[in-house]
């Protein structure tokens, strides 16, 4: 089981669950829940938060919340 | 807190539209563009930016041409009906209230499957809506159509292709609200929140939506990766702020002594006429030498910087910089407690604190709103930034240089040194009164927006500018007239007392009397401090920042002066106006007055250890 948290940059994978945690609902508003796709795109200067794209929106998310994201990887994201 | 927050959402809902007309709710999610559909439809001029949570209230207006019958109300942008932000819970609070004939639900053409969740749950509760497919340019620019008859037949409603910015499609879209708010049917009432509906948003978003090219273009990604790289993230935001404050102040010397002479001119004029009239000649010079006198010299010495300042700001609040800002100070302000949206508020404090604290309503956690709102005065508002460019410059030509980058690179030193006092002050709090753990934090980053440079004069001169201005204008005047009345009687005058009383006070800070008293008599606005300090040295009205300077160093201000009174001007109590909103906002007498300890102390702190050491 990975965490999104552990994903790499330009990382592809699908989220197969959201643990518990504060930010669990806006999370899911903003369309992270199971069987979506995200895509870790950069981080702030300190490294965290990370931006990942969502839905084809930048979302910035904790590294605490994005431990919380149980996901899979799947192929690298191919830059345009 | 919370409380209050209810209860100012219950006033403004009272205030909607009556018997007899149409209302009509506008709903979708944040930052597509619903207040520039809003000010479009309605002609209303609601301040819209580019960053997600700039609505927090809901505004009413009525559709052009509609003869104020259908009252079009912009509700806040939401991601769901389902979860419990302030904003969703306006949202749900309007639609379960019942009785709006149709609504209006904005999408993102550029990204419509995140826009369709709230879509879908909206039409899930009322049939009666039309779909307003917005950024319509802004999806064609990046490769992405939507095929609109496709969607209008999957969604069962009509959907209207706009770009509100530049006004594409909105004669069809107001057209489409008469029709469906005229027709008949129940009117549009909630009873439960919906089910989130992901699933069947991404269903139909892949059988409308075909794209060029891929959703995150490569210009972007770089752009991005550069202002929150970890070597050029930081310094380009302190770059970009340095500049902006170099702009302002260069630009703004010239102008101010034009309009000093112009207004010293005039008070000339107005003297010598009302000198012909029969009125009393201590009322004319009280109008003229007091009143008049102090008006004027706050308006040259604020009026260029601002216009300057503020459309400088709006631009790049426009161009989406500011979400940035608060990605890249998320860290820092969370190692202290809070979380990276107080940076934002902290960046509206820049312009005015009160409404920095009124954007705190932001911040998801209550904990943290109250910090943020204790603390936004730390940031010195455009009020105190003139009064600062002056000690800044000041402080060059006693360090030995006259230049205006030094200057500048000054003042950019004065305001870090303002955001590391928010950061330790927010610790204080975050360890002692208000303890607890930073909440969470999840932030949408949105697409870098090319600025419209009319629109953003139009909206920084007259919304913010003259707003400033109209409000220092109205407190400098009884001011000035107050302080010519104390000023009678020569070296007896009550105000040459208060000056002495307040001196060797003064001398501990390392300023003096004159000095403590311009910032005390700068309270109910403080825009007014320098003008007052000068009046109070020379007893004459009229000066431009550079005539400023000139009086400042006649008085024996060397270094140790102007960053004493740098100190005190920067960590200042909050004016009138911010205590106020502060009040409002905390719900609680005790908060205001935690806002006004707060900076005062720290102010008098530094100054008190830089008078000892210097």
């Amino acid at each position: 089981m990975d965490r999104l948290s552990e994903l790499e940059k330009y990382g592809v994978c699908r989220v197969e669950k959201v643990l518990p945690c504060p930010a669990k609902e806006r999370l899911e508003a903003l369309g992270v829940f199971p069987g979506a796709e995200l895509v870790k795109l950069f981080t702030a200067p300190c490294g965290d938060p990370a931006a990942y794209l969502v839905k084809g929106a930048a979302v910035a998310i904790r590294r605490d919340d994005a431990a919380r994201i149980i996901i899979k990887r799947s192929a690298e994201w191919e830059r345009k | 807190m919370g409380k209050e927050m209810k209860k100012a959402g219950a006033a403004k809902r009272k205030k909607r539209p009556e018997a007899g007309e149409s209302r009509v709710l506008l709903i979708g999610n944040p930052n597509v563009g619903k207040s520039t559909v809003f000010n479009a439809l309605t002609g209303a001029a609601r301040h819209t930016g580019n960053w997600t949570g700039k609505t927090v209230d809901s505004a009413v207006g009525y559709l052009k041409g509609s003869g104020r019958r259908i009252a079009l109300c912009d509700l806040p942008g939401c991601y769901g009906l389902e979860a419990t932000s302030p904003e969703e819970n306006e949202v749900r609070a309007a639609l379960a209230e019942g009785g709006a004939s149709c609504a209006v639900i904005v999408c993102d053409a550029s990204c419509l499957e995140r826009s369709l969740n709230t879509a879908l749950q909206t039409l899930s509760v009322t049939r009666r809506a039309v779909v307003c497919l917005n950024l319509a340019d802004e999806a064609a620019k990046h490769g992405v159509f939507v095929d609109t008859e496709k969607l209008s037949e999957l969604l069962g409603a009509e959907v209207v292709l706009t770009s509100a910015a530049s006004g594409k499609g909105m004669k069809a879209l107001a057209a489409a609200i008469v029709r469906e708010a005229s027709r008949g049917g129940d009117p549009v009432k909630m009873t439960d929140p919906p089910k989130p509906m992901w699933g069947e948003a991404a269903r139909i978003a892949s059988q409308c939506v075909t794209r060029d090219t891929d959703a995150f273009s490569a210009r972007r990604l770089k752009l991005d990766r550069f202002l929150t790289g970890r070597l050029t993230g930081l310094f380009a935001l302190a770059a970009l702020l340095a500049l902006v404050f170099y702009i302002t102040m260069r630009g703004a010397e010239y102008p101010s002594r034009l309009i000093s002479l112009g207004l010293s001119r005039l008070l000339q004029t107005v003297t010598r006429l009302l000198e012909k009239t029969p009125l009393p000649r201590d009322l004319i010079s009280a109008l003229c030498e007091g009143g008049l006198g102090t008006l004027f010299t706050v308006v040259a010495v604020m009026l260029p910087p601002m216009a300057i300042f503020f459309p400088l700001f709006t631009f790049l609040e426009d161009l989406g910089l500011l979400p940035r800002i608060a990605f890249d100070m998320d860290a820092p302000f969370r190692a202290c407690g809070s979380c990276g949206k107080q940076a934002l508020t902290c960046c509206m404090g820049f312009g005015c604190n009160a409404a920095g604290a009124i954007g705190c309503r932001m911040i998801d956690s209550p904990r943290e709103r109250l910090i943020g709102v204790l603390t936004n005065s730390f940031i010195p508002c455009n009020g105190r930034l003139p009064s600062l460019a002056v000690l800044a410059s000041l402080a060059a030509a006693c360090a030995g240089s006259g230049g205006g980058a030094v200057s500048a690179l000054i003042l950019t030193g004065f305001l870090v040194l303002a955001v590391l006092m928010t950061l330790a002050v927010t610790k204080l709090l975050s360890v002692t009164l208000l303890r607890g753990k930073p909440s969470s934090f999840v932030l949408e980053l949105p697409p870098f927006r090319r600025p419209k440079i009319g629109q953003i004069l139009v909206r920084s001169l007259i919304d913010r500018t003259l707003f400033v201005l109209s409000r220092a204008a109205a407190v400098a005047f009884p001011a000035g007239l107050v302080l010519w009345l104390l000023s009678r009687g020569g070296a007896e005058a009550p105000i040459c007392r208060v000056t002495a009383f307040l001196d060797p006070a003064g001398r501990l800070l390392g300023v003096d009397g004159a000095s403590l008293t311009a910032l005390i008599t700068g309270l109910p606005a403080n825009e007014l401090i320098m003008p007052m300090l000068v009046k109070l040295y020379t007893g004459a009205a009229d000066a431009d920042m550079a005539a400023m300077r000139a009086v400042l160093t006649a008085n024996g201000w060397g270094l140790k002066t102007t960053l004493c009174m740098t100190w005190l001007m920067l960590f200042h109590s909050p004016c009138a106006a911010t205590l106020l909103t502060v009040r409002r906002e905390t719900g609680s007498f005790g908060w205001m007055l935690l806002s006004v300890l707060l900076p005062a102390s720290a102010g008098v702190l530094l100054a008190v250890l830089t008078a000892a050491v210097l």
